[in-house]
């Protein structure tokens, strides 16, 4: 396996330093095609990648060095390298990616107060990169990669990677976290059909229930899929406007319609029969974890049902079970009038003002590089100029296609909007406060307390 | 030692007070510049790496977040008026007590009985051998040890294995009435009809909620029919077909039969008759039962005993604080088997032939001449107990982690975690100085005695 991404990226290099030596500039594009009828052991992306017609012109930066920091790992990190080596063979720069570990801000933090920052940084979270470009340390884009942005992205994105009306940001991997996984067998063996409403998603639930298959599996021991399910149901019942305000702590958190949310999801947390495990078992399951236990036995599933992004995907992968045929999806049942979408995504961010730098985040803004990792899957893009057919199966598209369909209807996830103390520590602020209500759904008041007190400590008012 | 000191400057090592020694204060007097050039690397090294970071710690703790704002005592009052830190402190106050005590009795009762048994050595080192692991494998280890699916974690295996000896597990466990039926919650876990029984009509217990996998063995439910003599007759089943269908409280073809299921039947609070269920699902109460409520009681639907939630909020210290006894016990019991090494024999024999019995013996020989040994060994685990910080933070399941808060994870979370006060943490550090100090002073006294004996 190594060896032949290896000889990927070598052959890449070797492919663009030649084409650079031969040609000038503008048409590097194009010759990346010529290379790839030679191009035989290599991935299926890089071969898909150069058929297709270049959308995106890029400088010739040969010789010089880029680094790239993002958070993903294993199959994750292997396909943004094929994105990185497009990159490569096109401009003749070399890129290296560097893993941050789970938390990216601290990582890029202490990167840049040691005065050796990465060229290009993936911020996982909107606040993270106000606080960023409040301190001046991402570089606003350039008129390159701000004319793909407007080309390929709607409003509502391009929004989410601004900051006092300068645009810093490109969304180059969003997730649709408004998804409910289910196991077909657990299903047709209960007789149940995919609910629309929250009401009927309890019904299914309960017949699930009735049929001996604990329904819905939680993956209470990581506080962020808890942060996610109350982001839908409050989406959905108060709506965005509510929600933006209630993001930027304009709202309380004792406010009513927190407590009506909360309420509903006490609905579903307050049954112990309605959960895999009862609540004490949810609270001791990691999200890995809650989705394995729904597809590790396709036949006799642990759980029916599990609520979570289109990233369930990837542990999926890790079963038996097929994806489109033993685990399907349906979005968020909607609580209130219509369902909600609530996404996330990284955001690619300069932090030196290089050649290199810039021209690399006008390629991750283009169709083009969309596409690479689209196909390999795993991955849901929010450009929209982006042909879904590269998607590698239904389901994956169908999500996609949500997700875009949503045009700018769609919030962003509130927990990575907030303070990191609130909405991102493991053990505190809301991830806390909601493992709490987890564990005694029938205390709404108490939790709400909770909330608003590490809520006011976090936000600093 | 004394000797070493007056034999010149040449020793190194911090200021102490000048041996009364004429040679020695001429030297300091006569060629200043000497003696502080010896003493200058120890000095620099000791003031960069220890003087410069207390001090700084202090200062730094008197400023705000940003390093900029002073604030005086506040980040101290803060300490004390914050749910986290409290929990903190009065946890590393359990952990001082409790770990290095048991780790001390512990080491001590290893170290007197491998004395005597064979093999005490290959004890002694396995025993010993944690200690050759580091906190953050321990660490992991113990997380895996406390899982709480007993065939994962091997406390609950142990404690789930001994629970399900003494009791009986029962035959449906998960088992529930359909919602909205006759049968009724009545306490404890039963279900009671609520209406009462009729020998003409056969009665029927719809039950819900059992898996599909243990019913893959069960027979189909038959419907029961009136007994004739006067008997009460009914059925137990599961009434869930396959794929939803089936009506409501009728047996349909295809549902299955609930056997071995006890059937109680109830009058004013009694119970004058008792059936199990057949391999149909049927069962058959004598003529006395008619016009009784019908009970399942709870024992038929027990679910399977799920042992202990060590990693709970109310269990995760005492777990952690086990963890760290495991690691350090061995650490105790070869420093006090070294100690009782030196113990003379003649003491020992001499007690004997006085008549004292081996219990005697230890309490009032082994352990009163052990007793430095002892201090050094208690001292030693209280210093290392109070900056406890791996085995915390990695145990610790987030939902439980600020149950099981100590200062140093404490200190950690709020210098380095996403809202980082380096102040409040600064002070937390401070703190952590204050209460090392006092183990400090006693052990660099109790050495100094021990140096003029």
């Amino acid at each position: 396996m190594r060896t032949s991404v290896r000889t990927t990226r070598s052959r890449a290099r070797r492919a663009g330093i030649a084409l650079a030596a031969a040609l000038a500039l503008s048409l590097t594009a194009a010759c990346g095609g010529g290379d790839g009828g030679g191009d035989k052991s290599g991935g299926s992306g890089n071969g898909a990648g150069d058929e297709r017609e270049s959308t995106v012109e890029l400088p010739d930066l040969k010789g010089q060095k880029l680094q790239v920091a993002a958070v993903w790992t294993g199959p994750e990190q292997k396909n943004f390298r094929r994105v990185l080596d497009e990159f490569e063979k096109r401009t003749g720069a070399e890129v290296g990616f560097v893993p941050t570990g789970d938390n990216v801000a601290t990582f890029v933090g202490s990167k840049i107060e040691g005065g050796a920052p990465p060229d290009v940084a993936m911020l996982p979270q909107v606040g993270v990169l106000h606080q960023f470009a409040e301190k001046g340390w991402i570089k606003p884009l350039k008129a390159e990669a701000r004319e793909q942005l407007e080309k390929n992205f709607s409003q509502g994105w391009r929004d989410l990677g601004a900051h006092d009306g300068e645009q810093y940001g490109v969304y180059f991997k969003a997730a649709n976290k408004s998804l409910v996984w289910y196991n077909t067998t657990a299903f047709e063996n209960a007789g149940v059909s995919e609910p629309k409403t929250w009401d009927e998603f309890l019904e299914t639930a309960q017949t699930i229930s009735d049929s001996g298959v604990p329904p819905v599996s939680v993956g209470g021991a990581d506080g962020w899929t808890l942060t996610d399910w109350f982001e839908n149901v409050y989406l959905s019942q108060a709506g965005p406007e509510k929600y933006d305000r209630l993001a930027k702590h304009e709202i309380k958190w004792t406010d009513p319609s927190v407590k009506e949310a909360l309420t509903t999801l006490g609905e579903l947390f307050g049954r112990k029969e309605l959960l895999a495990g009862g609540n004490q078992g949810a609270l001791r399951t990691e999200f890995p974890k809650s989705v394995t236990q729904v597809f590790a036995d396709v036949q006799e599933p642990q759980a029916a049902m599990v609520y979570e992004g289109d990233f369930v995907a990837v542990n999926i992968g890790d079963t038996e079970a097929e994806i489109g045929q033993d685990a399907k999806v349906f979005p968020f049942p909607a609580v209130g009038e219509s369902s909600p979408v609530v996404s996330a995504g990284d955001a690619a961010v300069a932090l030196k003002d290089g050649e290199g730098a810039h021209a690399l985040l006008t390629f991750l803004a283009s169709t083009d590089a969309a596409a690479i990792w689209a196909e390999q899957g795993g991955f849901v893009s929010p450009n929209k100029e982006l042909d879904t057919s590269v998607y590698p199966d239904d389901v994956q598209r169908d999500i996609a296609e949500a997700l875009i369909a949503a045009g700018d209807d769609f919030r962003f996830d509130m927990s990575d909007q907030a303070p990191a103390a609130f909405g991102g520590t493991k053990g505190e602020g809301e991830w806390k406060a909601l493992q709490d209500f987890l564990a005694d759904p029938g205390d709404v008041a108490g939790a709400q307390r909770e909330l608003e007190a590490a809520a006011a400590k976090a936000y600093g008012d | 030692m004394s000797t070493a000191t007056a034999g010149g400057p040449a020793a190194p090592g911090p200021p102490g007070p000048p041996a009364p020694g004429t040679r020695r204060s001429s030297i300091v007097r006569t060629r200043p510049w000497l003696a502080a050039c010896f003493l200058l690397p120890a000095l620099v090294l000791l003031g960069a790496l220890v003087v410069y970071p207390i001090v700084y710690s202090v200062y730094r703790s008197l400023f705000d977040a940003s390093g900029t704002g002073f604030v005086g005592l506040g980040n101290y009052v803060e300490l004390f008026t914050d749910d986290d830190t409290l929990t903190a402190i009065r946890n590393n106050t359990i952990w001082v007590i409790v770990a290095p005590t048991v780790c001390t009795a512990l080491g001590l009762i290893f170290a007197v009985l491998t004395e005597r048994v064979r093999w005490g050595t290959a004890f002694k080192l396995i025993v010993f051998m944690p200690m050759a692991i580091s906190m953050l494998a321990a660490g992991i280890i113990f997380r895996l040890v406390y899982e709480q699916d007993p065939d994962r974690g091997v406390a609950n295996a142990v404690w789930v294995g001994i629970h399900d000896t003494f009791n009986e597990a029962s035959a449906w466990p998960g088992a529930r009435p359909r919602p909205n039926g006759d049968l009724e919650k009545t306490g404890g876990g039963a279900y009671t009809t609520g209406s009462a029984v009729d020998a003409a009509d056969p009665a029927n217990l719809p039950l819900v909620g059992v898996p599909p996998q243990d019913l893959a063995d069960a027979a189909e439910a038959s419907p029961a029919r009136p007994a004739g003599d006067g008997g009460i007759t009914g059925t137990v089943w599961v009434d869930f077909a396959k794929g939803g269908g089936g009506e409501p409280n009728v047996v349909d073809p295809g549902e299955k039969a609930l056997a071995g299921v006890v059937v109680e039947a109830v009058r004013d609070g009694r119970v004058v008759a008792t059936a199990t269920t057949g391999e149909d699902g049927v069962f058959t109460l004598p003529a006395e039962a008619d016009g009784a409520h019908l009970r399942l009681p709870a024992s038929n639907f027990t679910e399977a005993y799920n042992g202990v939630n060590w990693l709970g909020p109310s269990l995760i210290t005492p777990a952690i604080i086990a963890s760290y006894v495991w690691m350090w016990a061995g650490f105790a019991m070869v420093l006090i088997a070294a100690g009782l090494a030196g113990v003379p024999r003649e003491l020992l024999e001499a007690a004997r032939v006085d008549g004292a019995n081996e219990w005697q013996v230890f309490r009032r020989v082994t352990v009163p001449v052990l007793a430095p040994v002892l201090a050094v060994v208690l001292v030693t685990l209280m210093i290392n107990v109070l900056k406890i910080f791996d085995l915390v933070y990695i145990i610790a399941p987030g939902a439980t982690q600020s149950d099981a808060n100590v200062l140093a994870l404490q200190l950690y979370l709020s210098s380095f975690g996403t809202g980082a006060d380096q102040g409040v943490g600064s002070a937390i550090a401070v703190l952590l100085l204050l209460l090392v100090v006092p183990v400090m002073v006693f052990n660099i006294r109790r050495l100094r005695r021990e140096g003029r004996r």
